[in-house]
């Protein structure tokens, strides 16, 4: 039994990391912009943060540093696109692309290194419920943070005015703009706030969920964070369960693997990409429901 | 006050579409220079490692044309795409795909196999980057999966089948258990084009895949077909033009580019299958062909300058003991560069003077 | 005492794009209370002269001054402010959000979105205009879309309202409403600023005129006093040119269409419902009614983007062609232009040689080749017959300007001696030579036999060239009119379909039977 609550407290933990991400890329494509950066804005934060942790010893300024250099490389990705107009896809591949090197070149110092001891946390009292306490109420703080985070989005986004702009500008910038609304200025946030989020997982990652920097250590988390919003339709609340839900797929694979399952391991790690394709495809068959979600301005260059 | 404005053009600028990936290249070369001086490093041996070694003699030349031939040949497969609009990030993949086919039929010879098995290595390569791409397609086709996150998250599955390959069933057993397949016999590797050099007849493909790739782009409706395909959809549909096959078309064919990279990279320089055999060139293609402004002749060129960049890289880690992942800073940039020099294509920058501002006039 | 202080004036407004002097030193003077027209054609800098006033682009010389204060509107927010409201030609709406919201997001940040829902209410009732704030405006119809621009204008209490050609949209009938809404606004002392080129409206609502041209003021009058063909001199500096009219030499019937019925493709479109008609060599069918009811869905159908009807429901000579494609129909002799030129007629970025390519196949070979050489020579001879204005074959599309676009495409299709001419707004947003150019061009196909059917949102337009008239309403086709019997109050009728069904169906029955 304690397993299933050790399994239970993992895939929390795993889709953690997942959900900030997939949060932050949800804010930036609500405002109709589509960052295919974010690969490679959390391999930078990772190592950032990774980074300030070996040198300060301090996690939380870790994250901080991490938020940093995902905002900053997102801000870099919308200055090309929302004035320079660039097309959206090739300037977040060429963002990936720059990241992924950018973070090998500067993490070479940092793969031997080992980070300080981490403080464990238990919620008083609930913490010690047998088993229940366990899986739900020992984790990390940044757990709880995004759960948090999540209501905070759903609040902001459709019970602010502020949230009805953000939103109004996704779905078309040009009559926002009509109507005097800085469509740049509102898109630009969006994206830093998206990078934000981003390199916020990308530092949680490399400093609590698996505390060691490799070249490339994001693998693919990036990529099935942006698949995560489009599933979950562009809603918080969707977004976090999708993010436990995958959490919980890695987990079980190495779950298998640890528990001698006669499957070579090469295709037990193939599961969460198999999973995203495959959930993809099935909520992409009907076009019209996603055509209801989706910001209509995705992806589509604002030129006024 | 002075402020920037960039203003529209009535017309791209024919000039600019020339100039804007040399001025790329100098913005990079400027950041370069920069970050070799950040690390402590001349910077003038830094440029000489990129841009003079790799040109200086015939070897030297032979060896950048190496490293080109793969880059261009996925990069004429990807041009066919973006041009229509179809988003192929994962030619990595089936490059990987096309490597592994090609290797399985490698190991297939013996000593006394003809020479003709390398046409069926090239073939099984092809293929196999085909087969790969069209899961891409099907989804794509069928269920309006999304192409971008299907052929990348194929990517991963590729490495992992290779791996597990090269881990299980094709791991050579006299191979003292390292992870790795027996060498391909000497019968099976891809002719080379001289004496003491290691061009091989993928140059040849290469270069007659660009030319093929020119006419197929401006001189027949099919090209023009797939090309409105990507340029405007409703007027493609309004054409009569299959979106359809637009998109099989192109899917297909880079998937046979890459694979065919993959079968010349393994069956050619590498000479066995290992878990190093991708090597990242699918994702480099992709720049090459946006440098090279997805045109044929623009891409032999870009091709040419990201060798250049990997050699230097390579270069600069034995001679200046920087990590070779300084190429992958400069690729990146490069493309950053690219894409933000773009703009000048339709845009002119100005420098105005803007009015000063006075309160606001009186309401009623 | 009547207030003689102007409620807005622009004194020597100067503006320039790129190559082209959109404005040049254009003063005008709107009184308080006053009606005031801005006429001028397509492309005579209408919209950019109200775009300065409103905030959104700011001129490069003169000045904007407001109640006799000197006022410079940064954006659209501090125009509001200052009491100066916009209706647009092109909604700025957000279609999943609900009216409210949508009005909301036009006001002021301190009112709650309960205060505003009370607001449009009340408003709405004061003005005689029909809507419920929760309804998603996607589910709106086009007037009623227009109804929630002007009621978000309305609640900011202006007192200068500007209206960007707001009747292309609307049936005779709702025009004489909103005409009743605007003179009640007057009569508050609201002035109002109307943009439009159609000459009789006005003439019917409008007590002062600025008419412009190429940019530049031709002539300040008082519309009623003028005739249409004064206005029309100074709009356009001449006489508007008049069409030959021969006698319809009918022939055979070329185009079928027997019951066509469609679902629509998304929540966004409207079911085709039973739509019939027909059109014979040498005539001219056009199909009448405000956009949004159905025409879209049915030009589709007809060119062969859509072929999920019957393959029965299409007919082309008799032969059923429902399931046919584009391509395939254009091989039968049909010819069509589409309502969208940049994207759809013809690919931007292309030049105009390649553009000839999407729908005309003489200068490829029988494997595909494309004889550059020949193309080019091709659209050189379009460019000069129909006087394109463009820099040659090679132009891009997007270079050119809409008139001179249509042209081109328009060009293209009649240049290929098709017997089936479909053809979807034809002048829309082009300037009135180029017009009288194409419906020239049109009736000329007609006059050499070909069969013609046009749809089109101007029913002046439709009264020149049609031999017989459809009107299309909420996805239905009423029964067929000669032009003799048409006038403009019953087909405003027709467009709210209110066509007499029972001897419709008699008629309809002889007609496709002929």
């Amino acid at each position: 039994m304690e397993a299933y609550a050790l399994l239970i407290a993992a895939t929390l933990n795993a889709g953690t990391v997942l959900a900030i991400a997939a949060l932050g890329l949800l804010i930036n494509e609500k405002a109709g912009v589509v960052n295919l950066g974010a690969e490679g804005m959390m391999l930078c934060a990772a190592i950032a943060g990774f980074a300030t942790v070996v040198h300060t010893g301090n996690v939380w300024l870790g994250f901080l540093v991490g938020m940093g250099a995902g905002a900053f490389l997102a801000a870099l990705f919308g200055g090309l696109v929302i004035w320079l107009g660039t097309n959206q896809y090739a300037t977040g591949l060429a963002l990936t692309l720059f990241g992924t090197g950018f973070s090998a070149f500067a993490g070479i110092k940092y793969v031997q290194e080992k980070l300080p001891e981490q403080t464990q946390y238990s919620i008083p009292f609930l913490g010690d419920i047998p088993l229940v306490g366990l899986a739900l109420f020992r984790h990390h703080p940044m757990v709880y943070i995004t759960i948090g985070l999540v209501f905070g989005l759903i609040w902001f986004l459709y019970r602010t005015r502020a949230g009805l702009v953000l939103r109004s500008v996704g779905e078309s910038p040009e009559s926002a703009h009509a109507l005097g609304y800085p469509v740049r200025r509102i898109r630009l946030w969006a994206v830093m706030a998206g990078g934000a989020l981003c390199g916020l997982s990308g530092a949680y990652l490399a400093t609590i969920y698996t505390p060691l920097w490799v070249e490339g250590m994001v693998s693919g988390k990036g990529w099935i964070a942006l698949a995560l919003t489009t599933f979950a339709t562009w809603r918080p609340a969707r977004v976090l369960l999708g993010a436990y839900l995958f959490g919980g797929f890695t987990l079980l694979q190495l779950h298998l693997q640890s528990a001698g399952v006669e499957i070579p391991s090469q295709f037990l790690s193939m599961m969460p990409y198999i999973v995203t394709i495959v959930v993809l495809v099935l909520i992409s068959r009907n076009p019209a429901f996603i055509r209801v979600n989706m910001p209509a301005s995705l992806g589509k260059p604002f030129t006024t | 006050m002075m402020r920037l404005k960039l203003e529209s053009r009535a017309q791209n600028s024919a000039f600019w579409s020339y100039g804007s990936p040399v001025l790329a290249l100098l913005l990079t070369v400027v950041i370069g220079v920069l970050l070799f001086i950040a690390l402590g490093k001349d910077p003038m041996r830094g440029l000489q490692m990129f841009f003079w070694e790799p040109i200086r003699s015939g070897y030297a030349l032979g060896e950048l044309m190496v490293k080109a031939t793969p880059l261009l040949i996925i990069a004429l497969g990807l041009a066919v795409c973006f041009r229509s609009n179809v988003w192929n990030i994962g030619a990595e993949g089936q490059f990987v795909i096309g490597a592994l086919a090609a290797g399985g039929v490698a190991l297939l010879a013996t000593k006394e196999t003809s020479r003709w098995i390398v046409l069926a290595i090239l073939m099984a390569g092809m293929f196999g980057g085909m087969a790969w791409a069209s899961i891409t397609a099907f989804l794509r086709d069928k269920f309006n999966a999304n192409e971008i996150l299907v052929s990348l998250m194929l990517v991963y599955v590729a490495d992992l089948l290779l791996g597990y390959m090269v881990y299980g069933p094709l791991k050579d057993s006299n191979g003292f258990n390292f992870p790795q397949s027996k060498t391909f016999e000497a019968v099976t590797s891809i002719p080379r084009l001289m004496q003491g050099s290691r061009m091989s007849i993928g140059l040849l493909i290469a270069m007659a895949g660009a030319a093929g790739l020119w006419i197929f782009l401006f001189r027949t409706r099919a090209g023009f077909a797939q090309q409105v395909g990507g340029l405007a959809p409703a007027a493609a549909r309004y054409a009569g033009f299959s979106s359809r096959s637009a998109l099989w078309v192109a899917m297909l064919c880079s998937g046979a580019a890459a694979g065919l990279a993959g079968a010349l990279e393994v069956a050619g320089p590498i000479g066995q299958l290992t878990p190093y055999v991708p090597a990242g060139y699918g994702f480099a293609a992709i720049i090459v062909a946006f440098v090279g402004r997805l045109h044929p002749v623009g891409m032999i060129f870009s091709a040419v300058l990201m060798s250049m960049f990997y050699i230097g890289g390579e270069l600069a880690q034995s001679r200046l003991g920087l990590p070779k992942s300084i190429t992958g800073v400069f690729q990146g940039l490069l493309l950053f560069s690219l894409l933000a020099c773009d703009t000048l294509l339709a845009y002119k920058l100005v420098i105005k003077s803007s009015p000063s501002k006075s309160a606001v006039g009186g309401a009623a | 005492m009547i207030d003689l202080t102007p409620r807005l004036q622009l004194t020597s407004i100067s503006k320039r794009y790129a190559s082209v002097l959109a404005n040049q030193d254009v003063s005008l003077t709107v009184l308080p209370g006053e009606i005031h027209a801005l006429l001028g054609e397509n492309g005579a800098g209408k919209s950019t002269l109200v775009k300065i006033i409103y905030g959104s682009v700011k001129p490069d010389v003169g000045t904007v001054s407001f109640n006799g204060s000197a006022a410079h509107v940064r954006n659209p927010q501090e125009a509001r402010a200052l009491g100066i409201s916009m209706v647009f030609q092109h909604f700025s709406l957000f279609e999943t959000l609900s009216v409210a919201e949508n009005v909301w997001l036009g006001l002021d940040k301190h009112l709650t979105l309960a205060e505003v829902t009370q607001r449009i209410s009340a408003k709405a009732s004061e003005y005689g205009l029909d809507i419920d704030p929760s309804r998603p405006v996607h589910t709106l119809s086009v007037g009623e879309m227009q109804r929630v621009e002007i009621i978000r204008a309305l609640l900011t209490n202006p007192q200068l309202l500007i209206l960007d050609e707001p009747t292309s949209v609307l049936t005779p009938q709702a025009v004489e409403k909103l005409f009743v809404v605007l003179k009640k606004l007057s009569s508050e002392g609201c002035s109002i600023l109307y943009i439009s080129h159609k000459l009789h409206e006005i003439r019917e609502l409008c007590t002062a005129c600025t008419v412009l041209r190429a940019g530049k003021v031709t002539g300040h009058c008082n519309p009623q006093n003028e005739s249409n063909a004064s206005l029309s001199r100074m709009m356009i500096g001449a006489e508007p040119p008049a069409l030959e009219h021969r006698a319809a030499k009918v022939g055979d019937v070329v185009l079928g269409v027997h019951q066509l019925t469609l679902p629509r493709v998304d929540q966004f479109g409207m079911n085709l419902n039973a739509v019939s008609l027909n059109a014979k060599a040498g005539e001219v069918v056009g199909i009448a009614g405000v956009s949004g009811n159905g025409q879209r869905e049915l030009m589709y159908a007809l060119s062969g983007e859509d072929t999920r009807a019957d393959a029965a429901m299409v007919t082309l000579f008799g032969k059923e062609v429902g399931h046919l494609g584009p391509a395939q129909r254009r091989s039968l002799g049909v010819q069509f232009v589409p309502e969208e030129r940049l994207g759809r007629g013809a690919v931007p970025s292309m030049g105009l040689a390649h553009n000839l390519m999407l729908t005309r196949n003489d200068a490829i070979s029988k494997m595909g080749w494309i004889r550059t050489k020949d193309l080019a020579k091709q659209a050189d001879g379009i460019i000069a017959r129909f006087k394109v204005k463009a820099s040659g074959a090679q132009a891009t599309a997007k270079s050119l300007s809409g008139g001179n676009l249509q042209k081109f495409i328009v060009g293209r299709e009649i240049d290929a001696q098709p017997k089936l001419f479909i053809v979807s707004q034809p002048t829309w947003g082009v300037d009135v030579g180029a017009a009288a150019q194409i419906r020239a061009e049109i009736l000329a196909l007609r006059d050499a036999g070909c069969a013609v059917l046009v749809v089109s949102e101007e029913l002046d337009e439709l009264f020149e060239i049609s031999d017989r008239l459809h009107v299309m309403a909420k996805g239905q086709l009423s029964p067929s009119l000669k032009r003799a019997d048409a006038t403009v109050s019953l087909v405003g009728e027709w467009m709210s379909g209110l066509w007499p069904t029972a001897e419709a169906l008699n008629s309809v029955a002889s007609e496709v039977a002929a």
